[in-house]
Parts: structure tokens; sequence; C-alpha cells
């Protein structure tokens, strides 16, 4: 590809070991002004680690990286700003007791214009002029003086972006932001991506989702284990194109779904209803049935009781009425209503839950990967002392047979990449042979060939017999994958489709319509 | 690189990703020598005195004579115990700021123990009663903010200091009620005459029972945090609530079983200094351990093994500063000074261990390296 116009950014044989971890190699890039560019690769190709030797996070072992044409030194971030280089990372970087505006101007020496600001002399008014001025420019939907504790996750992505927009960015570097997105909120970002390309900004996307490299970016450069692999115009190619060039070899694109067996009933909600602490109501009135050897899958946006929804199940919610039965295979039924999680495991009831927040709640990021296999199984054995050696032979199984990147075992799992947490939270899960599995937004962070490796293990569990329960959020994914699908809305079932026969935009009307639908 | 004009900063501080455990010890061992050399530095500026030969005197306070070391053996196990005592509450992140109440609960049970029971009831009937007594009695002290720490989430950080407080007024209220001989306002020597409730001496060694005491308490608690149930859940619990509960991990719970486990252990600490080696009760007896021994358990990470080290560090310093003071004629601060310069080092060092230096020239070099 030949360009005979300046790159904003060019990157020259970069390379960046952390021991003897190599995260990038030689790798070269070019990147123009008023272009999209999406960084492409699986999980662990290095992507991140590129980009945040553009904004300073890390310093390259070799190679240079200019500016304009002109070489530059960025070994710190105050450096990657003064050459206006900002960088949205996956994990915000807000002060949640502040407003959106304190937390814009915060650590700000000088106002945007360059002039130090006095100290103790912040013009909050001012500056929420100008973050107003922002929005307005570029579409943003942004309170400068909501506190960031009362935002929605988009609402602080937004607030980020601003954030590296009022200091004066013209690069842009967004690490995966549409990995905590619904659809429509990343239909909103989108937007206003495109209104910074047309105002001449430069942004870099990283992501692994296809259809987002061709539905928002004009080049895609693909890495591979550190390697830059190559760079491709996005019109000019396809998803199938891309996945071969990031993964290596030919992958198949389509998710099998085998027909159901001896399907029956094993989990019975009725009349579901469940108030958060503050008296809202996040379920209303929820019935449905979940049987063996079947994908359930659920749709709804973010927020509409699914978190609720499986965790009412798992025993870790608080419920206002109704009841959740567990039929066994014998018949006999239980109500887990008010039931005690450990309890309900020892009855022989295992619910494998992988929740939304998988660093939050389903492991403990400073323990190793051992450590974390123990969360679910310290309890086994008589006697007050842990069995450390089963964990660790699970552990390296799951490293095995999941090709968990990872320097070892020993490894605290926050070292580890998105997705290869999200594969080992997934492996410990289905290692208790569950009998009822529920996943929430299980390939959210993950790349395309760890997605289809989990879209694998759920079909084997239910090839198993397992009742399974799928929370997702690409509508695509879940027709292909789900027997039935289950519609949320606002805490409403608003229907249950079949997945073979449902339309995606009849599942998406459901998704945004209260009431109606049968419910079966 | 061509671009000449373009500065590389001097240095560049990069989190480490992980580091062997060998060179983490040599970087703690070179901090406490560069420690000792700024010491000496100060000595001589300061004193005009011969560094070595303070430290000399430093070391004979620990180790001159027989009696020295088994004084110094004594004050160790002491100060481990509580340390030990407070790591698993502190490993949990709740900061328990009130070791030195838990030990005086111990402290007030041994003595009202031995001060009610002793006319009348052999040792053999009062050694094991106040040793339940005591370990009740700082284990209440830390459950009450546990309890509340649990239930109403309170902060357990001005709880506990505030019950080291009533404490102290408690122990002053019976300090008047004891007193003996009348008016003096203090409680001399309990049972001076009968000895009745004091500690055996073990092979005519009266600080030996402490020592195993002490020996057994860190030991156990090193299994306890790193084999038992108990103890994962103890990490468990430290390093995130919400995983916990997600995997059936009763926090509350959790919560108030280990602080009655440190308190109990204070409560211990309390029984085997008033039964055991000083034989009375003042407000001070605790001496500042309950907060000293935040400060040993957090050199040493937690790790119940780690914490012989770095109480010995301490101790060890504390011992040499007393003797300096009496043999230098040096005011007894300037101990005080020394160990704050060694602290300094030491804590210090951790940043060494977790980021990394590089300088200009030496960054070319090591990246080829790699």
């Amino acid at each position: 590809m030949k360009d005979n116009r300046t790159p904003a950014v060019s990157m020259r044989n970069i390379s960046k070991a952390f021991g003897d971890k190599i995260a990038n190699k030689k790798v070269n890039l070019d990147i123009y002004r008023g272009e999209i560019l999406s960084l492409l690769g699986e999980n662990g190709s290095g992507k991140t680690t590129l980009m945040n030797m553009l904004s300073g996070i890390y310093f390259p072992d070799e190679g240079e990286i200019y500016i304009d044409g002109k070489p530059v030194m960025i070994s710190s971030p105050k450096d990657a700003f003064d050459h206006g280089i900002g960088m949205i990372h996956q994990h915000f970087k807000l002060v949640n007791v502040f407003s959106a505006a304190e937390n814009i101007v915060l650590g700000m020496e000088t106002d945007p214009d360059g002039n130090p600001i006095p100290k103790g002399k912040i013009n909050i008014e001012e500056a929420s002029k100008r973050i107003r001025e922002i929005c307005e420019l570029y579409g943003f939907d942004v309170d400068p003086d909501q506190k960031v504790y009362d935002m929605s996750v988009s609402q602080k992505q937004t607030v980020e972006i601003v954030k590296v927009l009022y200091r004066g960015a013209d690069i842009l570097i967004l690490d995966e932001p549409t990995a905590v997105l619904t659809p429509q909120e990343t239909e909103k970002l989108f937007a206003v991506l495109r209104n910074m390309k047309a105002d001449g900004k430069t942004v870099v996307i990283i992501t692994h989702k296809l259809h987002e490299v061709e539905a928002i970016s004009d080049k895609v450069a693909v890495l591979r284990k550190g390697e830059f692999i190559g760079q491709l115009i996005t019109k000019d190619t396809n998803a199938q194109e891309m996945t071969n060039m990031m993964v290596g070899r030919e992958v198949k694109l389509n998710i099998d779904r085998p027909e159901p067996k001896e399907v029956k009933p094993r989990i019975v909600v009725k009349n579901l209803t469940v108030k958060s602490e503050d008296g809202i109501v996040k379920l209303d009135d929820v019935s449905f049935t979940a049987n063996t050897g079947e994908v359930l899958g659920i749709a709804g946006i973010s927020g509409c009781g699914q978190k609720e929804l499986l965790e009412s199940i798992a025993g870790l919610q608080a419920i206002d009425g109704g009841e959740i039965l567990f039929i066994e295979d014998d018949g006999k039924e239980t109500n887990l209503v008010g039931i005690d999680p450990v309890e309900i495991d020892r009855m022989g009831v295992s619910l494998a839950f992988v929740p939304e927040d998988r660093l939050g709640m389903g492991l403990v990021a400073d323990m190793d990967l051992a450590d974390n296999m123990m969360l679910r199984s310290y309890r086994a054995g008589k006697g007050s002392f842990t069995d450390r050696k089963s964990p660790r032979e699970l552990a390296e199984k799951i490293v095995d047979e999941l090709e968990v990147v990872t320097p070892g075992i020993d490894t605290p799992v926050r070292r580890l990449s998105g997705g290869n947490i999200q594969k080992v939270l997934v492996g410990r899960e289905i290692a208790l042979n569950p009998t009822v599995l529920m996943t929430a937004y299980a390939v959210r962070g993950l790349d395309i060939n760890a997605s289809y490796m989990i879209y694998d293990l759920v079909n084997k569990q239910k090839e198993r017999g397992v009742a399974v329960i799928f929370v997702g959020e690409d509508l695509d994914v879940l027709l292909e994958l789900s027997d039935r699908i289950l519609v949320l809305c606002g805490g409403k079932v608003s229907g249950i489709v079949d997945g073979k026969t449902a339309e995606k935009n009849e599942v998406g009307l459901l998704m945004t319509k209260l009431g109606g639908g049968e419910i079966g | 690189m061509d671009n000449k004009d373009i500065k590389e900063p001097l240095i560049h501080i990069t989190k480490r990703k992980a580091i062997p455990k060998k060179q983490e010890w040599t970087i703690r061992l070179l901090s406490i020598l560069f420690a000792l050399i700024v010491c000496a530095i100060v000595m001589a500026v300061t004193t005009h005195l011969n560094p070595i030969a303070v430290y000399a005197e430093i070391f004979d306070g620990s180790f001159g004579s027989p009696r020295k070391m088994w004084i110094l053996a004594k004050e160790l196990s002491i100060l481990l115990m509580v340390s030990v005592a407070l790591a698993p509450a502190f490993k949990m992140k709740f900061w328990n700021l009130g070791g030195e109440g838990q030990m005086l609960a111990g402290i007030l049970a041994t003595a009202a123990c031995m001060i009610y029971m002793g006319k009348n009831l052999p040792s053999a009937v009062i050694i094991p009663v106040s040793l339940v007594c005591a370990v009740l009695a700082g284990g209440l002290w830390a459950f009450i903010p546990a309890f509340f720490k649990a239930k109403w989430n309170t902060n357990e950080t001005l709880f506990t200091l505030m019950m080291n407080y009533v404490g102290m007024q408690l122990v002053a209220y019976y300090i008047i009620i004891w007193e003996s001989p009348k008016g003096s306002g203090k409680v001399g020597i309990i049972n001076q005459s009968s000895g009745a409730g004091w500690l055996p001496n073990l092979f005519g060694q009266p600080y030996l029972l402490v020592v195993l005491v002490a020996l057994a308490v860190t030991v156990g608690m090193f299994i306890y945090m790193n084999y038992s149930k108990h103890g994962f859940e103890i990490s468990v619990v430290g390093e995130s609530q919400n995983t916990a509960k997600y995997v059936g991990v009763k926090v509350d719970r959790v919560i108030m079983r280990t602080l009655l486990l440190t308190g109990a252990i204070c409560g211990l600490v309390g029984w085997l200094m008033v039964a055991g080696t000083d034989h009375t009760i003042t407000t001070t007896l605790g001496g500042g351990r309950g907060f000293l021994g935040v400060l040993v358990a957090w050199l040493a990470h937690f790790n119940p093994i780690g914490m012989i080290l770095s109480g010995f560090l301490i101790v060890f310093m504390s011992r040499g500063a007393s003797e300096i003071s009496t043999a230098f004629g040096l005011n007894e601060s300037f101990g005080d000074i020394m160990t704050g310069i060694i602290l300094f080092f030491v804590i210090g060092s951790e940043f060494f261990i977790n980021y990394e230096v590089h300088f200009r020239k030496s960054h070319r070099k090591e990246a080829a390296d790699v």
C-alpha cells in the first residue's frame, strides 16, 4: 500500500518484551490523519501493548516513533499528550465522587489554551462551558455536573473520551471501546467517531469484532502474536480474509446448533419478582422454563434484569416474590428461593454461573490461576485443610485444553488479557460438571477464535444434557446458538421466541417493546 | 537511534511484572546495608563517635550476655505474637488498630483472676482459668468492632482505635481499686510472696515458656493462613468481598471469626505478660506493641515466618538504642533516629522491588539482552 502523505503517526521497528515474553516484534505501523484505523488481533496479540507505547505507558525496547514525520520520544503519558495523543483505556480511570467536569480538569497544569492554571484556581464553570462545546461539536451526551457514580458504563466512557479531547488530543486511541457497550451505545459511539474523523482527527480503535471493523474503519491493521501481519483497506476486504490473517489459518465462521435431545424441564421460574435495595423493580413477574439439553438464550438491552435473573437462580439475590423450581431427573421439585448458594451446591444442584463482571466477582484478580480454581473447590473434603493439588491440576488442564495464554498457573489472573481471563472463568465453571450452566456475556472481550471455542463448550454442555441459560448481547450469535430466546425488557418478559425461526428485527423489537408476546 | 536531537530521559521507571525471590531479598538486604552506611555518616557527623564502636555496642545490647539474649528473645516473642495475631485481620483488609486494647483486655482479665483467686486457690486452678478469661476478654475486645463492621459496616479503624482508650481507662480504674501498697497509685507485683497464678519457669528459664508459645503461635498461624479453609476464605474476603459472596463465603462470619482469633491471641499475649513475665498491671504494659505489630506484620507482607525477621529488626534496634544511650551517654532518641533511617530504607526498598529503573545508557543494553 503506497501513500504519499506523511503519516500522523509512524511506528518503525517497534519491539517490546516483558521478561521472556515478547509482546511486540519489529512492528511497523502508519496512521494517517482523518482516518479511522482498526487494530485487529486476537487476545494477547500485542494490540494494547503497541498502543500503550504510543500513549506513554510503556517505553519501547527498540524502534522509533515519528509524529508528522518528526522523530519523537514518548516516555510518559504527558509526553504523549504534548504530541496530541490520547488513549481511552479499557478500565476507566475516573474519580467516582467527582463530577464529569471535575474529572476532566483533574491534574491539568495548563488550560486548553496552554496558559498555566494558578494553584487552587480551577475555573469549573469555564471548563464546563468548554466541555459543552466539545460535546456539541461531536455529538456527545455528557452533563458536566453529573457525578461519575451516577453514570452508566457508556457515560463513563464518554467522559474519558471528552477528557482526552479537552486536553487537545487529535490522535485518539480507543482500547476495545465497545466491549462494555450495548449495540445501541456502540452505534452512538461510532457516530461520534465519524464526527471526529470528519473534523480531521485520527482515530485508532483496538478491537477484535469484525463487524465493527467493517462498520467504522477506513483501514485495518492486523497483528498476530506480536507481529505486524498486514494492513488492508476495509472496503476491499471481508470478514473471512481478516479472520484468516488474524488467526493465521482458515477458520469456519458459523456456529453449530445440535438438535436438542431428551428435553425436559430443569428450571421452572414462576412469577419471579425482584426489587433492588432501593426498592426499584428489577424483575417483574418473570416466568419461563429452562430445559435440559437446550440452550435458552436471553436477549435484552443491558440492565433489563439479566443480572438479577441469573443471580436469583444462583441464590445470590434477595427475592420479593415467585418461585424457582429445580426439577431433578426423578421428578423431585425443590424451590431454590431462600436457599443459600452453598446449600444449593450441596443439594447436588450445581449452578455454574459466569457473572457479568469477571474480575469483580467470578475471579480474584490478585490470586493465581490455581487459587482461582480453588474458589470453587476449597470446601471439598473433610477437615479444616484445603486440597491444593487438585486445583493445580485443574488449572493445568484448563490452560492446556482452552489454550490459555499465561506464563504459568502461578501467575495472578490480573496479568492475563481479557479473553484469557474469560477462558479461565468459563473453564472453571464447566469443570464443575453442572446440570445448569448460566453464562452472562461469556464472549465479551473475547477474540473470534476464543469466542467460537466458548460456543463449542456451550454446545458440548448442551449435548451432555445440561440446561444452558446464555445471556448474550450479540443478536446474531444468540440467533445462531439458542434453541429458544427469552427477551427481557425493563425487567419483564416481552417474549420467548424459537431460535431457529426468529428474525433479528423481531427480537430487536421485543427488546425495546414492553409487554405483549405469549409466555410459553 | 538516529534522531540525536531528541533527548531520551535519564531514567525510566516501569512496573515490574515479577521478580525472582532471590533478587527480592538481595534488594532488601542491600537496603539495610545502605541504611547502616547512612546511619554511620549521620552518627560520625553529629556525635563524632566511631560508628563501628556504636554498632558493636548495639550488637552487644542484644547479644552481650545470656541474660540480654533472653530478654531479646522474650521481647521478640511478645512482639511477634501480637504481629502474628494482627496478620489475618490485615490480610482480610480489616484495619485493626486495636491490638493494644485487645492486649489490655487480656492483661486486665489475667490480673483480676490472679488478684481475686490468688488467696484461696492453687496455681493449678488459677493458671487455666486466667488463660481462658484472658483469651475470651481479648477476643471480645476485637469481636465488638468486628460485629459492628459485619452488621452495619462501621469504620473498623476508628472503632478499634477507640476501643484502645476504653481498655486503657478500664485498666486505670482497676489499678486504683487494686492499688498496693495503698496510696502508691499502682499495683505492685501481684501475689509476690505466694506466686499464685504465676507461670512456672521451664528448665529454670523464666522466659522459655513465652518463647515456646510464640513459636507455636507463629507456626500455627502460618499453617492456618496458608493451608486451612479458613485461611483461604480470609484471603478471598481481603481481595474481593464480591467474589467471596459469589462463591458462597459468609463474609460477615469470616470477619467476626477472624477478629475473634486476632483478639484471642492478643489476649493470650496479655496473659503471658501478666502471669508469665511482668506479674503486674499498668496502663502502658502493652507498650505500643499493638501498633508496632502492624508495622512488623506489614514489613513481612503478613507472612508469619517473615515476621520473625522484621520483628527481630525492630526489637534488636530498640535493645541496641537503650544500650548505646547508657554506654555513650547519647539521648535515647538517637536510637529512634537510627531505627527511622533503617525503616526508611527497608520500606523504600519495596519501591525497587515493585518497579524497575532503567538508566539512559543501560536501557539500550538491556533491550539488546532480552
